[in-house]
């Protein structure tokens, strides 16, 4: 199973949280071209590896975090709560 | 009672006798017992029938690699089939018996099978796939239809219960700071070490008593190192299995509370399923002998060595009096010892040429000796040998009893889960664990050490290891070598028998041959993986425990490979099996999923609501008077509310409170309709797109002041949206200063719909002269107080097309606006209406919800194209006319009428050409209602190029499911009221 070390909660079973998406992604502005938002949405990399993406602790904090995480070995190298400012003070929490 | 028990053996209860049922006869046993002691001791040999050729088969082992004694526990609603006798403890009253077996394993009509076994061979159930030669060579299954009954009728193990489960299971959770699984000399001193290093140890065995292969030394008492362990400190859990370990060191165990018991518990789960959170884990979960292949190697009586120790000195059972021992190795040596010095007549066959002992002369020993066929039909009647060097020419030794050991396994199950490849060590003929980077350790015998005082040994340095974990001292020891006996192990897999079909069994649960494994070779399944699948080997559910290497060795052989080249299969858990009932838990019947009520639940029953499930919530689906069917009450309430007035529970629509200076920024950015000058006290309905411009979701939301908005979300999406909100505040626009929480457990809501909804309201709030047509407009919002004074939110909306409003109060005070609502809604003829009601109206009105919205809709295709602003930017404006979403014939929503009025038509519906029904047809029928106001039925749903397209041509509604058709048109989607007079009046 993999544990998460919430910056807020401590560390939890991941059935807790819900697995977001790619957290490397800069999604465009709203106004931008639907070409710049194809390549947002659409093109993905398949990394084999450290990966950035996100988790939501739905069921604690309902913080939104930045997890890099091995896709071939679950190992899990950092977690940052992905606002800053709330990256900021929990980081001196933990 | 009988000769077979030895006094001064055995770790058994001798003043507790107990009665058991075996095969509709009774036997008695002592406490400490297994079942399958209890029934060797009874000198019952016959326990089992085999898979496919139903030879009779006994007990072959004394643990949880039991391949022969698999047996039905109980009866009626608790029989569990498959049960390993050998791990059965023994209680009174124990109901067991034979499975596989007609009409028992004594005496089997499938016995037959044995004699047709040349039909049998590995893949002889794929090959009937191909069909009967040669009618339907290469073409049908006929065939197979045919034998698909028959083999799964012969071949097979037991049966389940059919009946609901009766007991209960449950789920529980532990951390500790170090986990060690097994309690042999290696994991006893690791945990011991580890605990008085004042760290909290969890210690795992499956067996019932602490020590492992302890428990086959006569002088080894488990009691007493209970007893030790516990007092320093150990947690310690017998019974359990560690069935897996997953990632970031956590394992799964299995825990058998009342399996030994008499009658279950009430008060007691049957087992629990344990989550244990560990921060360092000790495998010392052990080896197990191999037996090897020879012809016959699996009449009853055969066994392997270290189990007849085990029975001789855990129960006081010896299990022959003329026993032959067959081996390559020196682990049978002090077996041979005290299987002798109990009484039994012992002769050792030692393949090898030279070995160093110190048997007496009454200890026959034969070397360069191989075992040959063993003789007998039922039972061991002896066995013939023959020199390593000449084959051909046999001996026969009379016997009652042959024991097998081809060399030990490490168990690297486990560590194999963490996808550690084993590696091959030649020396010692066995996989050890490979290098392994997680806080993982592996002690003892697992770790290929045979001998007591090196595990011992691996224990501490295991033990070091983990305290290595914790940042504490690390002292300079490392492991001791692998392996320890005095004359090394040489190969000995299989001796290969001259007789066809060969009854050399590889894997005795799917009476494996040796034969066919060379078949598969023959046949090209040479990779190891393909051969499992091809001779069901190691697929039992002893999952190979003993018989995978020697599968391995004979393919090495076959291939001309070495083991290592040709690689093992990989072990997946569980390493035992687990019910499916322990996985469930107590998620069963109304516990299956959790259960959502309304805060007017008992209320809505109260007053004769039918209550239905939507998503997990109940919400009244109907309220039926006296012999109303579900058709007569919606079609009742539905032309009530469109006459006078209804009262409707909605308080399962999502809630969420969204604050702070930017929060209508927030709103602007995610709803397609423009957001930015809403005044306060007004609210709007919206839609809200995906990202890729598919809608997501529609709802309301209510500005009710300057920075703050309350806004309403579809029942089923509630939870998305607001996950989507908070992902959007947090990882985009984190900017803004806005905070989102969601409410929809702190409001309670219900609609008042109908003419005279406003005169209902009146008489419910404590000033009437605010609910006016002037003073709460359509979409007006009103933060008031009803007639007690409660505070309460009116919003003027409208779902079913009437003149309607939202009243919206805290949770608690639900009941109360129930009675009040309730109370004057009667005095104009009203009524209360569910979800089939409400339903009704909605696509009367042609609007949309979770049925239509169903993540391939785009807002045009949905009819509400205007609703997009071309003025501003909002989540999926760029990508709502790309490419495909923009094609002229998308599916787009219409009404659907049939032509005869009196035809009625379901959800689902495949609409099509007249002349073309078949595949998706155009379109599809997503919503239907009988409509008291047209007098027929109606339907919404989509129609390839929407209504221009198809007005005025006769469709056919395809019903392919309930082999229906019917003759329907196109209308538009708004059938009553399509311009919204009454929803204004």
């Amino acid at each position: 199973m993999i544990r998460i070390k919430c910056p807020y909660c401590g560390e939890r079973d991941h059935s807790e949280f819900t697995y977001g998406g790619d957290a490397s992604i800069k999604y465009p502005s709203l106004d931008a071209p639907a070409s710049e938002w194809t390549k947002a949405i659409f093109f993905r990399e398949n990394i084999r590896g450290m990966q950035k993406e996100t988790w939501h602790h739905t069921n604690g904090c309902r913080l939104w975090l930045e997890v890099e995480r091995s896709t071939i070995t679950h190992e899990i190298k950092s977690v940052k709560a992905c606002h800053p400012q709330i990256e900021k003070i929990t980081k001196n929490k933990s | 009672m009988t000769s077979l028990r030895k006094e001064n053996y055995g770790k058994i209860n001798r003043e507790k006798v107990l009665g058991f049922n075996w095969d509709n006869k009774e036997y008695f046993g002592y406490e400490g017992d297994s079942l399958a002691s209890a029934l060797l001791a009874n000198d019952v040999r016959i326990v089992g029938r085999s898979f496919k050729y139903h030879r009779p088969r006994g007990v072959m082992s004394c643990g949880v690699e039991e391949s022969g004694a698999l047996v039905t526990v109980g009866s009626g609603s608790r029989r569990d089939p498959n049960v390993r006798a050998t791990t059965q403890e023994l209680y009174s009253g124990l109901n067991a018996s034979g499975q596989n077996a007609f009409p028992n394993v004594n005496f089997d009509f499938g016995g037959v099978n044995n004699y047709l076994s040349r039909f049998f061979a590995a893949g002889f159930y794929y090959k009937t796939f191909m069909g009967l030669p040669p009618f339907e060579w290469g073409k049908g299954t006929g065939i197979w239809m045919v034998f698909e009954k028959i083999i799964r009728k012969a071949a097979g193990m037991g049966k389940a219960s059919r009946e609901p489960d009766p007991d209960s299971y449950e789920h529980a959770n532990d951390f500790c700071d170090v986990l060690v699984i097994g309690s042999g000399p290696a994991g006893i001193a690791a945990a011991q070490e580890i605990a008085n290093n004042k760290l909290d140890v969890i210690l795992i065995e499956q067996d019932s008593l602490l020590g492992g292969n302890s428990l086959s030394q006569k002088d080894f008492d488990p009691y007493l190192l209970n007893t030790q362990l516990k007092s320093s400190g150990i947690r310690v859990m017998p019974r359990t299995t560690v069935f897996g370990i997953y990632d970031n060191t956590v394992v799964g165990a299995l825990e058998r509370v009342t399996d030994h018991m008499p009658t279950p518990h009430s008060n007691l789960p049957r087992q629990r399923f344990w989550t244990i959170r560990a921060k360092h884990i000790i495998v010392a979960s052990g080896a197990l002998e191999r037996h090897i292949a020879f012809n016959n190697n699996d009449l009853p009586g055969a066994m392997t060595v270290n189990a007849s120790k085990h029975y001789l000195n855990r129960y006081g059972v010896l299990t022959g009096n003329n026993i032959v021992i067959s081996t390559n190795n020196d682990s049978v040596y002090q077996t041979a010892k005290e299987l002798h010095e109990a009484g039994s007549k012992v002769t050792i066959l030692d393949s090898r040429e030279n070995v160093n002992h110190d048997l007496s002369k009454d200890i026959d020993l034969h070397l360069n000796t191989l075992p040959f066929s063993i003789n007998g039909r039922k039972k061991i009647d002896g066995i013939d040998v023959c020199k390593t060097t000449d084959l051909s020419n046999k001996n026969t030794i009379i016997c009652d009893q042959v024991l097998m050991s081809g060399g030990w396994s490490p168990i690297v199950n486990l560590v194999s889960h963490r996808g550690i490849k084993p590696t091959w060590n030649q020396e010692n003929l066995c996989f050890i664990p490979g290098e392994i980077k997680e806080n993982i350790s592996v002690v003892g015998s697992a770790k290929g050490i045979w001998d007591e005082k090196n595990c011992i040994e691996s224990g501490f340095v295991g033990a070091n290891e983990a305290m290595n974990t914790f940042g504490m001292h690390k002292k300079e020891i490392s492991f001791p070598s692998v392996g320890g006996w005095s004359n090394p192990i040489e190969p000995l897999f299989e001796v290969k028998s001259n007789k066809f079909p060969s009854k050399s069994f590889v894997d005795f649960q799917h009476d494996v041959t040796a034969e066919d494994v060379r078949l598969a070779h023959r046949e090209g399944f040479i990779s190891v993986e393909h051969l499992k699948r091809y001779t069901t080997l190691g697929m039992a559910n002893d999952q190979g425990k003993m018989g995978n290497i020697i599968g391995l060795s004979l393919m090495a052989e076959q291939l001309d490979k070495t083991i290592p080249q040709v690689g093992t299969t990989v072990f997946r858990p569980p390493y035992t099996p687990v019910p499916i009932g322990a996985l469930t838990g107590r998620n069963v019947g109304k516990h299956f999923r959790p259960l959502r009520v309304t805060p007017m639940h008992q209320w809505n029953i109260d007053h004769g609501a039918k209550m239905i499930e939507v998503g997990l919530y109940q919400r009244p689906w109907y309220y039926p008077k006296k012999n109303e069917t579900l058709s007569d009450s919606y079609i009742r309430e539905t032309t009530i509310v469109r006459k006078t007035v209804g009262i409707c529970d909605v308080t399962s629509l999502g809630k969420i409170a969204i604050q702070g200076p930017d929060a209508t920024e927030l709103v602007n950015r995610i709803y397609t309709n423009p957001f930015a000058k809403l005044p306060i006290g007004k609210a709007r309905y919206g839609i809200m797109l995906r990202d890729d411009g598919i809608v997501m979701d529609d709802g309301t939301s209510w500005r009710l002041g300057e920075n703050e908005y309350f806004m309403t979300t579809s029942t089923a999406a509630a939870a998305k949206v607001m996950s989507w909100l908070e992902e959007l505040l947090q990882t985009r626009w984190t900017d803004l200063k806005v905070n989102v929480t969601s409410v929809s457990e702190q409001w309670a809501g219900a609609a008042i719909a109908g003419p005279k909804s406003r005169d209902v309201l009146n008489e419910c709030v404590f000033d009437p002269s605010e609910i006016t047509n002037d003073n709460l407009p359509f979409m007006g919002v009103l933060q008031t107080k009803l007639k007690d004074g409660t505070p309460c939110r009116v919003v003027r909306i409208s779902f079913s097309g009437e003149l309607a409003y939202e009243m919206y109060i805290e949770s608690d005070y639900a009941h109360g606006m129930m009675d009040l609502l309730w109370e004057s809604a009667q005095k104009y003829d009203g009524c209360l209406y569910g979800l089939e009601a409400l339903g009704a109206l909605r696509v009367e009105k042609g609007h949309v919800t979770a049925a239509e919205l169903d993540g391939r809709v785009t807002i045009d295709d949905a009819g509400l194209g205007k609703m997009a602003s071309t003025k501003k930017s909002y989540i999926g404006s760029a990508m709502r006319k790309r490419g495909v979403l923009s094609a002229d014939d998308r599916d787009m929503l219409v009404g659907f009428f049939p032509i005869n009025e009196k035809e009625t038509f379901n959800a689902g519906t495949i609409v099509c050409e007249k002349n073309n029904i078949k595949g998706q047809g155009v379109g599809r029928i997503t919503s239907v209602t009988h409509s008291p106001e047209l007098g027929h039925w109606i339907g919404i749903g989509f129609v390839k190029g929407g209504l221009e397209k198809w007005k005025d041509i006769t469709l056919i509604g395809a019903d392919p499911v309930r082999n229906k058709q019917m003759e329907i048109k196109v209308v538009s989607p708004h059938m009553i009221d399509p311009e919204g007079k009454r929803m204004y009046a």
